[in-house]
This record gives C-alpha cells, sequence and structure tokens, in this order.
C-alpha cells in the first residue's frame, strides 16, 4: 500500500518527520516496508530567472546571465529552444545532482553530477533543467512534460530550493497491511492510524454534494445478493470530460497511475483514497437504461476495457444492462460500455462483491485489476456509500456533471454495514494481556481509533466503526490498546498460573535419534530431500508400471513438473542427491534420510492417506556392497536384532548385488549396487549404492535390552579353513555352524580365497567359531568334540570340506 | 695376604666397570664376582681353609668388600638404567604435528540439531513432543485455525492441494487443533515438521520446517508469551539477546504479534545481518484466537493460551550464519560436514 506523505497531510496535520512517522507506524502495526524520498536523485537545484539571453552564432545555443539569488548570477550555457529573457526555471548548481538523460531529451539514464562546463568555448557554471532531469512528469507538475526547460512561475523566489516547489520534497510510505486490516488499503485508512498514533483530529474529505431531480427512472436488479450483497448505482448528467486537474493528477501519479480524464480520474481517484473501487458506465450504452446484476451464463462473452475477450461461466459474476453483459463485477468494465469524449450521461457503481467470488472469476480467467485485488483484500459496506458520496463530491468539485437525485441502493439479505456495539471487560483485557493498563489511557486509544466509548465500572460499552469489521471480541479490543499503548510494557513473566507439565521427546522420539546417531557414528551424513519429485525419477529407476511405487498422489497445482508427485520411495531422492555431489566434484559420501513416504489407500484420494516413514542410506565413492550392508548391521546391532539377506533383485539395483534385508521372517527393505547400466545413463564415475527399510518394520524388531553376566569359564576359539563350493553362501555356511553346536556364540569369516589351490568351483574361506561355556569350562577334547560335529553338519548339508 | 687380595679384587671391579654401558653386561659382571663361582663367592667358600681364631677378622674383612661391591654395583645399575633409558627416548622420539588418525565421523543435518535445540530448551519448560500428519484436510489446516473458505488470510500462503478437501499442511499449527481436540488443559505441546507453500526463490524453498508451540491454560497471558520468549532467545542465541514484540495479524491469534530478537552478531547496533536495524525478526505468536478454542471444546473464558510458529531453516540459518536456504535440501557433502554435533 502506497501512502505518499503530501496526500496523508490533506487528513491529517503531520508534525513529525518522516522517519519517526515511519517509527511510530511501526510501532502500532504498520510496518513501513520502504521510505521513498522522491527527490532524492535531486540535490542543489534552486530557482534561476533569465535575466540575460544571447544566441550563440551558428549553434543552437543561448548564452544566458540567470539570476540564482543568493547564489549569484551565474553564466549559463543553455540548448533548449525555449529559453528566453525573462523567463524563470530551475538551475543545477556546480555540485548538483539531476538525471542524466539520453539523446532524447526524456530517458533517464542514472544521475550525473553537475560540473563547470565550457560548450564552443563559452563558459557555463551550471545547466538550467528539464522536467525529465529532475524526474518530474507532466501530471507532477504542469508543463513539465516539455522537451525543453521546466518553466516555473514569477512567484517562485530566485535562488530558493526547487524540490518544495516541484513536490520532489515528498515521500512514498510503502506500508505493508496485514489481512484483517483491508479498511488499511487506502489514504484514507492510513490517515486514520495515523492521526491515531499522532493523537490529532482527522479531518474527513468532503462527501457532500448537491443534487438537482430528474426524471429518470434507473432500475437495478440484484440477482445474486450472495455474490453482490450491496449495489449502489447513481446517475450522473451533462458530462463534460476533459482533463483532471492538477492536484488530482498529482495524486494519482505519486501513486503510479497514469491520468486518463476526469471521470475515469475520479473513479481512481477514489479507490485509492477510499479503498473502494468504483466504476462508471457510459449510461446511454446500457440498453434498457438497466443494470441487472447476475451469474454469467454458459458461454456468455464479454469483452473488457482492454479488449480481451472471455467467454464465461455461471460462476462468474456480471453486471448486465437490460440484454448483456456490460462489465465483469469487480474486475474490469465492458468495452461496450466505455466512457468515450462525447460520453454525456454515465452511471456511477459502488458496490460489494464478495471477495471469494472476484477472486475466483479473476484467476479462472486470468484477469487482474486493482479492483479486483480491492475486492480480494474485502472492502466494506460504510465505505462503499462513504466513496459514491466523495465520487460525487468530486464530479461536482470539478465541475464535470450535474448530480441528479436518482440513486438506487440496493441492499440485500447479506448486506451489513460493520456498525455494532459491544461490551468488554477491562480487567480481562488486562487478563490476557498480563499487566493493567490504566482505565483513562484504555479510553483515549480507544477515542484516537473513532470507537464510542462509554465506561461504567469494569464494563466499557463501545460503538465500534462501521470499517473495523475485524472487531470480533475482546481480544481484538486487547490488541487495539496494546498496539497504541505500546508493546514495550509487556513485560516477561513465567506462567505463573500454568500448571506443571512433563515435557519432552517421546519414546517414538527418541528411537529416531538413537537410529540416527547409529548412523552417524558409522560415518554418514544426514540429509533432507523434498517429499515431491517428478514421475521420471521413477522412469529413472525403471520402477516398473505396476509396481505400488506407481501408485502416488499427485499435487493437482505443483511449482513444476519436478515437484509434482508425492514420494512413494526415497530411492530418487537419495540418488539425485548422489549425482548432484558427483556432479559437483565431490567424489566420495556417506548419507542416509529419515523421511516420510505417502502411500494412499485409494486412488482417487479420498481420505489421509498413510505417512510412512522410511531409512534411506546411500554411499558413492570409495564403498563398496559390504560398507552399505556394515551400516544396515549397525543398526541391527543398535535395535539388538539379528538381521537376515537374502539375495534379491530391484528393477534399479546389480542383480548381482542385491540383497533383501529381513528379520524373523518378515522383509524391512534392500540394499544393493546401483545398476552400472543406469549409472552410464547418467554418467556417474563412480559406484553408487543404495539401501531403503521401512521404518516400523525396523523399530518392531527392536529387542529389549539386557545385561549378560560375564562368562565364568573362558571363551575358547577355533579357526576352521573350509573349502566349499562357489555356490554356497557365507550366510548358509554361518547358519549351519551355529546350527551344529549350541555353544556356539560367534562365526567371524576371515578370510576368503578362491583359485588354483582349491580347485575350478570351489572356494576356500576361513572363520573363527567362538565357543562360550555355560555349565562348566570347555576343554580343548570338548572342543574338538564341538567342531567334528560343525564339519560333520557343513560335509552333510553343504557338501564343504576343512581345508 | 687377603687384604692384597681384597685390593686386587676391589682394583678388578672398578677396572671392569668402568666403561659399562648396558645393564645387561654390568648384570653379567656380577655374576662373575657374586655367581655360584665368582670370585667373591670364591672368596667366601675360602673362608672354610682359614684358622678358626683368623676366622672372624677375615670374615669381616670379605664382608666388607662384598658390601661395598654390592653397593657398588647398584649404583651403577641405577646409573646405567638412566642412561639407557635416556638413550630409549632419544631414540624413540617422534615427530607431534604428524596428522592423527581419528575413527571417520558423520554428521547430523542442521534442521535436526536445531530442532533439538529448541525441544531441549522448551522441554525444560514442560512442553512435550506432538507430531500432526503431513498431508491435511482443509478443516485441520485453515477452517479450525479461524481461516473460512473466503478469509484473506488463505492468500497470504499458497497452498498445495491434493484434493478439494486435501492439501499439503501450510502450518504446523494444524497439529494444535488435533491436541487440543484430544487433550484437557493444562497444555504445552511443541510441533516440528515439515510444511509446505507453494513458493520457490533464494530466500524461499516449497518444503520447509516449522516449530509450532502451544500453551493452553487457566491465567494465561501475553507477558507468559514474552517471559517464555525471553528465555527462548537467551538460550538459544546468547545470554544477553532481548526480544521485542511488534503488532502483527495471523487469524488464529489474537493479539498477534511478530518476535524480533536483538541482533546477537552487533549486540543491536545495527549490522549487516540484521540490516543495520539492531533486531532480527524470528517468529510470529500470539494469544490462541477464542473461536480456536471454542472449536476444540475449550470454553474460551475459562482458558487463555498463546502459541508460536517459527521456521527451522530460518533459525538454521542464523545460528550458522547460512546465506542461501536451498543448500540445506541440496544434500552437497561439503556442506554437511560441517554441522558439529
Amino acid at each position: 500500500m502506497k501512502a505518499p506523505l503530501s496526500w496523508l497531510k490533506d487528513y491529517v496535520d503531520i508534525d513529525v518527520s518522516a522517519e519517526e512517522l515511519q517509527k511510530k507506524l511501526f510501532g502500532c502495526g504498520f510496518e513501513v516496508e520502504e521510505l521513498i524520498d522522491i527527490g532524492k536523485d535531486i540535490s542543489n537545484v534552486v530557482v534561476g530567472e533569465v535575466i540575460e539571453c544571447e544566441p550563440v552564432e551558428g549553434t543552437h545555443l543561448h548564452v544566458c546571465k540567470v539570476d540564482c539569488g543568493e547564489h549569484g548570477v551565474l553564466q549559463i550555457c543553455c540548448g533548449a529552444d525555449n529559453v528566453a529573457k525573462g523567463i524563470k526555471a530551475p538551475v543545477a548548481l556546480i555540485g548538483a545532482t539531476v538525471y542524466a538523460t539520453a539523446k532524447d531529451h526524456v530517458t533517464v539514464e542514472g544521475v550525473m553530477t553537475i560540473k563547470k562546463g565550457k560548450l564552443r568555448g563559452i563558459e557555463s557554471y551550471g545547466m538550467l533543467c528539464s522536467g525529465a532531469e529532475l524526474g518530474v512528469n507532466g501530471d507532477m507538475y504542469e508543463g513539465a512534460d516539455y522537451n525543453g526547460l521546466l518553466l516555473l512561475p514569477e512567484t517562485c523566489k530566485n535562488g530558493d530550493d526547487v524540490k518544495p516547489v516541484l513536490g520532489l520534497d515528498d515521500y512514498i510510505f510503502d506500508i505493508g497491511v496485514t489481512a484483517n486490516r483491508p479498511d488499511c488499503q487506502s489514504i484514507l485508512g492510513i490517515a486514520r492510524e495515523v492521526a491515531a498514533v499522532l493523537g490529532k483530529p482527522l479531518k474527513h474529505p468532503d462527501c457532500t454534494y448537491e443534487t438537482t431531480h430528474c426524471d429518470e427512472n434507473v432500475k437495478v436488479t440484484d440477482l445474486a445478493p450472495d455474490l453482490c450483497p450491496r449495489y449502489i448505482a447513481h446517475y450522473v448528467k451533462d458530462i463534460k470530460i476533459a482533463p483532471s486537474p492538477m492536484w488530482m493528477r498529482n495524486r494519482l501519479s505519486l501513486c503510479g497511475l497514469r491520468s486518463i480524464n476526469n471521470v475515469v480520474d475520479i473513479t481512481n481517484f477514489v479507490l485509492l483514497e477510499m479503498g473502494q473501487p468504483m466504476h462508471a458506465f457510459n449510461f446511454a450504452s446500457l440498453s434498457g437504461r438497466e443494470v441487472v446484476v447476475r451469474r454469467a451464463k454458459d458461454g456468455e462473452k464479454i469483452v473488457t476495457l482492454d479488449e480481451k475477450e472471455f467467454e464465461l461461466t455461471h460462476d462468474n459474476l456480471v453486471i448486465c444492462d437490460g440484454d448483456k453483459p456490460a462489465a465483469l463485477a469487480g474486475i474490469m468494465g465492458g468495452l461496450n460500455s466505455e466512457i468515450e469524449d462525447d460520453t454525456k450521461e454515465l452511471l456511477f457503481e459502488a458496490a460489494k462483491f464478495a471477495r471469494d467470488s472476484v477472486r475466483k472469476t479473476s484467476r479462472a480467467l486470468g484477469q487482474h485489476s486493482d479492483s479486483s485485488a480491492m475486492f480480494e483484500k474485502g472492502v466494506n459496506e460504510y465505505t462503499t456509500e462513504l466513496a459514491m458520496n466523495r465520487a460525487l463530491n468530486l464530479i461536482q468539485t470539478l465541475g464535470c456533471g450535474t448530480i441528479t437525485d436518482m440513486r438506487c441502493d440496493v441492499k440485500t439479505p447479506y448486506s451489513h454495514d460493520g456498525a455494532k456495539t459491544m461490551t468488554v471487560s477491562m480487567k480481562k483485557i488486562n487478563a490476557l494481556l498480563g499487566i493493567t493498563v490504566p482505565e483513562e489511557d484504555m479510553v483515549d486509544i480507544l477515542k484516537r481509533l473513532n470507537f464510542g466509548v462509554e465506561v461504567e465500572g469494569d464494563k466499557m460499552t463501545l460503538n465500534v466503526p462501521a470499517y473495523r469489521e475485524d472487531i470480533d471480541g475482546y481480544p481484538d479490543i486487547a490488541e487495539e490498546i496494546i498496539r497504541m499503548y505500546g508493546y514495550e510494557h509487556i513485560h516477561g513473566t513465567f506462567m505463573p498460573t500454568a500448571k506443571v507439565t512433563n515435557g519432552g521427546f517421546n519414546d517414538e522420539q527418541k528411537a529416531e535419534h538413537a537410529l540416527k546417531r547409529t548412523l552417524v557414528s558409522q560415518a554418514m551424513y544426514e540429509i533432507s530431500t523434498y517429499s515431491f519429485y517428478s514421475e521420471k525419477d521413477l522412469d529413472m529407476l525403471r520402477i516398473p508400471e505396476d509396481a505400488p511405487e506407481r501408485k502416488f498422489i499427485k499435487i493437482k497445482n505443483p511449482i513444476g513438473e519436478d515437484l509434482s508427485v508425492m514420494r512413494t520411495t526415497l530411492a530418487p531422492s537419495m540418488l539425485n542427491t548422489i549425482v548432484r555431489n558427483l556432479r559437483r566434484g565431490n567424489t566420495e559420501g556417506r548419507l542416509f534420510e529419515i523421511a516420510k513416504v505417502y502411500i494412499p489407500k485409494e486412488l482417487p484420494l479420498k481420505d489421509f492417506p498413510e505417512e510412512k516413514k522410511r531409512v534411506c542410506l546411500g554411499m558413492f565413492g570409495i564403498c563398496d556392497f559390504y560398507d552399505l550392508k556394515g551400516a544396515i548391521e549397525s543398526i541391527a546391532d543398535m535395535l539388538n536384532a539379528k538381521f537376515e539377506y537374502l539375495p534379491a533383485t530391484r528393477s534399479f539395483l546389480h542383480p548381482g548385488v542385491c540383497a533383501e534385508v529381513l528379520c524373523g521372517g518378515k522383509v524391512l527393505g534392500y540394499l544393493g549396487r546401483l545398476d552400472p547400466a543406469i549409472s552410464d545413463e547418467l554418467a556417474l564415475e563412480r559406484k553408487a549404492f543404495i539401501a531403503e527399510l521401512d521404518y516400523d518394520a525396523l523399530m518392531e524388531c527392536a529387542r529389549p535390552f539386557k545385561y549378560k553376566p560375564l562368562p565364568k569359564f573362558p571363551e575358547v576359539t577355533r579357526d576352521l579353513a573350509l573349502v566349499a563350493d562357489t555356490g554356497v553362501t557365507c550366510g548358509q555356511i554361518e547358519k549351519a555352524i551355529y546350527e551344529a553346536c549350541k555353544y556356539v556364540t560367534d562365526v567371524k569369516l576371515f578370510d576368503i580365497y578362491a583359485g588354483a589351490q582349491v580347485g575350478e568351483g570351489k572356494k576356500s574361506m576361513a572363520f573363527t567359531v567362538t565357543f562360550t561355556p555355560a555349565e562348566e569350562a570347555i576343554t580343548p577334547e570338548k572342543c574338538d568334540g564341538y567342531v567334528k560335529k560343525i564339519l560333520n553338519n557343513l560335509s552333510r548339508n553343504l557338501n564343504i570340506t576343512l581345508r | 695376604m687377603i687384604e692384597e687380595r681384597i685390593e686386587e679384587l676391589k682394583k678388578k671391579i672398578d677396572e671392569l666397570t668402568k666403561d659399562i654401558k648396558s645393564s645387561k653386561s654390568l648384570a653379567e659382571l656380577k655374576m662373575a664376582f657374586f655367581g655360584k663361582q665368582g670370585e667373591i663367592s670364591e672368596l667366601m667358600k675360602g673362608m672354610k681353609d682359614v684358622p678358626k681364631e683368623k676366622r672372624p677378622e677375615v670374615g669381616k674383612i670379605i664382608n666388607a668388600l662384598r658390601d661395598w661391591a654390592n653397593e657398588k654395583f647398584d649404583r651403577l645399575a641405577e646409573v646405567v638404567k638412566r642412561h639407557e633409558l635416556e638413550e630409549m627416548y632419544k631414540a624413540e622420539k617422534i615427530d607431534v604435528t604428524l596428522p592423527g588418525r581419528k575413527a571417520p565421523d558423520g554428521a547430523y543435518h542442521p534442521n535436526t540439531l536445531v530442532i533439538r535445540e529448541l525441544v531441549d530448551v522448551f522441554s525444560g519448560m514442560g512442553f512435550e513432543v506432538f507430531e500432526g500428519p503431513e498431508i491435511e484436510n482443509d478443516y485441520y489446516n485453515f477452517t479450525a485455525l479461524n481461516t473460512p473458505k473466503d478469509h484473506p488470510a488463505r492468500d497470504m500462503q499458497d497452498t498445495f492441494y491434493i484434493t478439494d478437501d486435501l492439501l499439503l499442511r501450510t502450518q504446523t499449527s494444524a497439529g494444535q487443533i488435533r491436541v487440543m481436540e484430544n487433550k484437557k488443559p493444562p497444555i504445552k505441546i511443541l510441533s516440528p515438521g515439515k510444511v509446505y507453500r507453494s513458493d520457490d526463490d533464494a530466500t524461499h524453498s516449497p518444503m520447509f520446517g516449522q516449530m509450532e508451540g502451544l500453551v493452553v491454560d487457566k491465567g494465561i497471558t501475553l507477558c507468559d508469551l514474552k517471559g517464555m520468549l525471553d528465555e527462548f532467545a537467551r538460550k538459544v542465541f546468547g545470554p544477553s539477546v532481548k526480544t521485542r514484540l511488534r503488532p502483527s495479524y495471523f487469524p488464529f491469534t489474537e493479539p498477534s504479534v511478530e518476535v524480533d530478537v536483538s541482533c546477537f552478531e552487533c549486540g543491536g547496533k545495527g549490522c549487516r545481518l540484521c540490516k543495520g536495524t539492531g533486531w532480527i525478526e524470528v517468529l510470529g505468536a500470539g494469544m490462541v484466537n477464542r473461536r480456536v478454542l471454542e472449536g476444540c471444546g475449550i470454553d474460551p473464558d475459562e482458558y487463555t493460551g498463546f502459541a508460536f510458529g517459527m521456521g527451522i531453516e530460518r533459525i538454521a540459518m542464523l545460528k550458522y550464519g547460512i546465506n542461501n536456504m536451498k543448500l540445506l535440501f541440496e544434500g552437497d557433502v561439503r556442506f554437511l560436514k560441517q554441522f558439529k554435533d
């Protein structure tokens, strides 16, 4: 919301600096996001009077003597065609800063500093300026658009700073207005707050006008009161379309609007001043001389003022004449009812359209305007009426028409003007704030904010201003009071009244931390990636069409295709992270992520989906399958569980280097090496390994940890070098060893060898087997017996011999 | 006669021990005198040939020699040992500046570190942790938070929709309602988690972390909110950091405040981090709106409460001086390995 200081001063006697006002507004909830100093680039430019002006022969130049008052009489060379003896114009003194313009003398190309110069051998001690050089246009100052000197009135005093003359001493406050205060999306709204915070009276804009009786009967029918709770139309005749006066053009220009003509400017001016969008229909073009507010018929068409055609639906609200749409309600007028230079009669519209309806239509059609933006923020009916009166006042002030007494004010059951009475307890307000605001301060603050206040004991009966639709209960009043009283009065207390509660993470959250700690201690880095990816990421992993991972939830309005699908597996995110690292020259890394996947119960989604946590591990660079497996084994250790690993396949993993992880027969997930074919496609120069485990299934494997007494007798170990067929797995051998003897508590592979010495189709594997005695010591003889049993079992079941 | 022999032996011992450098040769030498066939032992054995009346005298002399030799060998042993140690020290001297060997270490994501620190701070004040679903419905994410369908605050957050009703939660406040529906006051909960908004630029990410806090009990005031935030600011940003409240707007709180902390980089004098203002915006908060309490079946005339919400990444970026939010989601190992537990 942009509010020029000069405009605010029309309504409030502001006697503090712009910076100070900025601070005060900040304190009461209006952050000035930018304080724009309009003349910040212009300095040392004064009023000068040309007292001598001689042409320089053979050029377009004139050499002038310019009286600059206290700055003396300066010799200045000037090339402008309107330089002449007797005129007054801005003079940039030596050292002054002004805008540098391009060859066309109009386009600004940065800021320049004026130096003593020499043109055609004639010394020049300054520069006579054009409007463009001072950043002033014709809407800001009469005649400033002329491509030559900006002429100043004779009443200006030579040597005076030109900035106040040209309005360059002004500031624009760009104010962030919170969504609960649409009433402050206007100059008047901000002025009300300024008045309140400065404790000054508000000078209300004049909204009075005189009417002339007319026999014209304008009919307004509101067929969609839910979308248009209030509609006011006023008939104005004898229109004289003309340019607006300077003061109005100046205001519009400061707020970034171009002047069109007096009538259009009035609607824009009222929008800025009051925050109420207005529309003016060329009344002669409305067939049947009537207005119908209704939903559009499906397929109905309208061409708006910017000459775009739209096909409408039942969801779009339109303002129609006797037979066709003449405006897209709250968004833009129709070309067919546009104000023309010869328009003689018009119908002013001020209405309240439902916020949601304007927003939906505006978005659906992709058609936005200042008006639609305002309706989306919200307007109140008090202002709707006020704005109509203000517009008519301006018609009268500008003398551009005759105001008739023909007004249609359609109120509907959805209409309400916002004014209300409420009673609040001062004690309750103080109890919410935790401090005691003195009664007289409360009353004073609320009165400054235009509340009617009557106090009776602890009760305040308040008349809420009609434009304050946000005020709902006593906490709102508490907020009004504290934001004006000052948040610095709130001092910290420590919930003296609250009961003691038991805080902290719950068991589940603690278990997740333990898991993270385990992985970090395995030298892995935790990552966090987006919960959404692209369907293409699944293609990259060659996930089959009928796989459960393909049953995913789609976002209706994603930022892009890349982030359009809620993930059903973490693997693509992990792979993308690995790829990103390798492409950035990071040759090695071990990563993990614990995050959710989103599994729909049915598609299309009808109910909350399942959000299931997964653990994803990734390694790349100097590592192999067993490093990744080691990390999973460390998880098993943490859980005090035993995992099994069975050869398996996944669409994106190396068929020979892939396993399923099981616990008690239940599959927890998989691990393996990225298929080299996919590595090649992605141009990865290092091997990559990925594992993904179901978090809940993992946690279900946890067995309570309990201390085991130290063995009474020493443990005994034996090394066994075995020769097995190549196809026999380590897991099979370990299992067979455990099975054969109940005293075996650990089996560890320490060497593996295949080659000529063991023969074709064979491999040698060496294990250290640990025997832990229970009731009595294990003698070497006993141990020999156990080993024999083990070897028998191995030989019988796996055709394994001792080497 | 015996005296001469003694003198000879003494001289011999002096001579032989003069250049001895190692404990081992010293021990061997000692054996040469004290061993079974050693010269001193032989001397002792020779006592039996000494006439009986002379035995006490001779014995005394031999004993004196034995004591003298013993003492000498002991003294020498000590000297030699010290010498040997010094030699060993010299030989075993290492270059202490050679690199040490350490077990490789991993690292937690900065968000994990921040969440853990925040939970640590707040759990000390009696907050427990609650996590709600990320895919929420319109009711929990908006309506129950006093943000009905045509409410302007819905425009403040661009929402990712899945169906007309289901959406990716835009705020962890959604979890507030689920707790208040199921729990009677006193309530003190923290709700960390991922939230989603349709924003993607240098300072916004479509997914980010939030931590919501909620307190509901009898007699809770705005001053209590301030007191708790003061404590939070001191613990998370430093003991001298102060907080400042300023008016703001959220549909689910009234009054609503933005909370700034005094700049911990410059102490409030104004610097690049605080953009010269001396203050840094860290979170939004306020007193829980009556309608929100009512909707959850909590009597707003009996109970009041406050809520606050902060961005995890924002806190992480401030704490660690990270300048780009994107880095937190890229998983670059050069970034990740810098974060210490």
